[in-house]
């Protein structure tokens, strides 16, 4: 146990000084990356790419019954 | 309902997937080329002890960073675009895609989040080896991470090793092995993680050409060049091998992609390999589509026979015999497909009609129909078919596909020509006297990353019309959402990518600039 709170340990300084001593260049990436990863699942994922299947039915049944209907309508030409 | 998709719709969600793949694969091959060239620098670095090669491994290790960390789940976004645009493939694709990729999932967070981590933050911490061996991690890993995503698209372009279960409306997969091990996965992967070994060492020789130039960090710069002379060098003629072994499989699981590389629309006996054409139209059409022939071509001649079929004589199939047949060929006609596409459908419309008036006498019936092998094997596989109006639908735009494709194979050959020069003039000595190819060399940063796009554009747009070949054209994968919607994210998408791309290169530009650390 106490040997496991030291790997915990020592893993936790590892990170905190990495992070801590980081260059310029790895600060600003970071700031990037914070930025970017808010746009994708706070902005797009949320408001603009809902799981069209997910939100629409409760069940995989009626996915699948959803898709089935879809494949067995009548046919769109491809142009 | 299908009847109503309009192609704006089905087109706009295309373009976009096109720009974020695209925008996605700007980042990703620089990761898996030189994430190996780091692994082999620093590996010379712990085996001499030299301080210099030190030097040289943190310097590309710093230009790995920025770009690992701009480029670092762009790939997700293309995940949300299945489930909102393309939500009928999602579903049809079922556990096939699922699998490989949360297997890359789970191995891209172990790998980001541990041996990247020791890369950059364990300089002077762990041991010499230690670090080592996760900078080799981080490279294998990257490319394995890779290769879950290329066996999803390898089978878009060849399913196998699946069935199709009318009750869940969905693919399963009933031999794990035969997806992993699809040729066109193999070759897809071995072409992609050459390919991108090959961009790692185009970007390290021309940036090292510009120190050269600029007259600066010289010794940082040979031993750089050195490098990716020799990892360039053999990645390329890695490249044309797998490219031609790509090829090769193409011809037997996309004959009519195949033949519109070539622009092939008749087939023949002893037939060239083109090295360059110009195309033009002619009179003759297949259906509506009007044939293309030749305005200007350089033509090596039996090359193809022999490269294809093996044999001067051998006949190479062109896109008129996978349109009407050819019987002495043994090659079905799409309009035999169609009436077996059709026939698949019939059987799943029955399937719907008996589950809705609950008659589970006929359920049974049919599910015994879609357990049998020949039924999946010789009628299902062409279910897609079913949705195709003319023949003629099912051959992509020759052009862009031939054009793609001979655009690629003309810059991989220039690239052997660039590494065995840097490498001649290195061995020679004269290297910084000879300012014209190191002006090439910097010059050409640009060209794999052309080529490494224009493959995937040979890839996906020659197989259109179909999403999964022969069992879904694109047309009945796209979710019934409003194209509006889809034009916003486009443009959404268009903005956050490139202001990405700027910031990168930007930052790159700067620690460049810079130069490694005294």
């Amino acid at each position: 146990m106490k040997q496991n709170l030291q790997v915990l340990n020592s893993l936790f300084r590892f990170y905190n000084e990495g992070f801590r001593n980081m260059s310029a260049w790895g600060r600003k990436v970071w700031i990037i990356i914070i930025i970017k990863l808010f746009i994708m699942f706070a902005i797009l994922k949320l408001f603009f790419f809902p799981d069209f299947l997910q939100e629409k039915y409760d069940s995989d049944k009626q996915r699948s019954e959803y898709v089935l209907d879809q494949l067995t309508n009548s046919p769109y030409n491809h142009d | 309902m299908i009847e109503n998709v309009d192609l704006t719709l089905v087109d706009w969600s295309r373009a976009q997937f096109a720009l974020t793949a695209i925008y996605h694969w700007l980042f990703v091959p620089l990761t898996l080329g030189l994430s190996f060239i780091l692994a082999i620098m620093e590996t010379i670095y712990v085996k001499t002890g030299n301080k210099e090669w030190k030097r040289v491994t943190r310097f590309w290790m710093t230009l790995f960073g920025i770009n690992f960390a701009i480029g670092v789940a762009t790939g997700i976004i293309l995940e949300f675009e299945f489930g909102t645009n393309w939500s009928n493939y999602s579903w049809f694709v079922g556990d096939i895609f699922g699998a490989p990729l949360a297997v890359e999932g789970i191995l891209a967070f172990f790998l980001e989040s541990t041996f990247v981590a020791v890369m950059f933050f364990g300089w002077n911490k762990v041991s010499k080896k230690f670090h080592l061996t996760s900078t080799w991690l981080v490279a294998i890993g990257a490319n394995l991470s890779a290769l879950w995503i290329l066996v999803a698209n390898a089978w878009m372009q060849n399913p196998v090793g699946m069935t199709f279960n009318p009750e869940t409306a969905r693919n399963e997969m009933v031999n794990f092995w035969a997806v992993l091990f699809n040729q066109v996965a193999v070759d897809k992967f071995l072409h992609t993680i050459s390919s991108s070994f090959l961009l790692g060492s185009m970007f390290v020789l021309g940036i090292s050409s510009w120190f050269l130039i600029r007259k600066r960090e010289e010794l940082m710069a040979r031993r750089s060049i050195l490098i990716a002379g020799i990892f360039g060098l053999l990645s390329s003629l890695m490249v044309s091998y797998t490219g031609d072994a790509s090829a090769r499989t193409i011809s037997n699981v996309q004959p009519v992609k195949f033949a519109s590389m070539e622009a092939l629309f008749e087939g023949k006996s002893n037939a060239g390999l083109v090295a360059f054409g110009i195309l033009k139209d002619t009179d003759k059409k297949i259906g509506e589509r009007v044939v293309k022939e030749f305005a200007f071509k350089i033509e090596i001649p039996g090359l193809l026979s022999v490269l294809s079929g093996g044999a001067n004589d051998a006949y190479v199939e062109g896109i008129a015999d996978h349109i009407s047949g050819n019987e002495k060929k043994g090659i079905m006609s799409v309009p035999e497909k169609m009436q077996r596409g059709q026939f698949a459908k019939n059987v799943l419309t029955d399937y719907k009609r008996a589950r809705i008036i609950n008659d589970n006498e006929e359920l049974e019936s049919i599910k015994g129909i879609f357990r049998d092998k020949e039924f999946q094997d010789s009628y299902f596989r062409y279910f897609g078919y079913a949705f195709i109006n003319k023949p003629e639908d099912v051959i992509p735009k020759v052009p862009v596909t031939f054009y793609s494709f001979h655009l690629m194979v003309i810059l991989g050959f220039l690239f052997i020509m660039i590494f065995a020069m840097a490498l001649y003039f290195l061995f020679k000595g004269t290297i910084s006297e000879n300012r014209w190819f190191l002006w090439i060399a910097l010059l050409s940063i640009p060209l794999p990353y052309i080529a490494s796009e224009l493959g995937w554009i040979l890839t996906e747009m020659g197989r259109q019309p179909w999403i999964i070949q022969d069992m879904m054209p694109v047309s009945i994968a796209v979710s019934q959402i409003s194209s509006g919607s889809v034009i916003t994210t486009f443009i959404l998408f268009a903005v956050l990518f490139t202001v990405l791309l700027i910031s990168e290169i930007s930052i790159m530009v700067k620690q460049i600039k810079t130069g490694p650390k005294q």
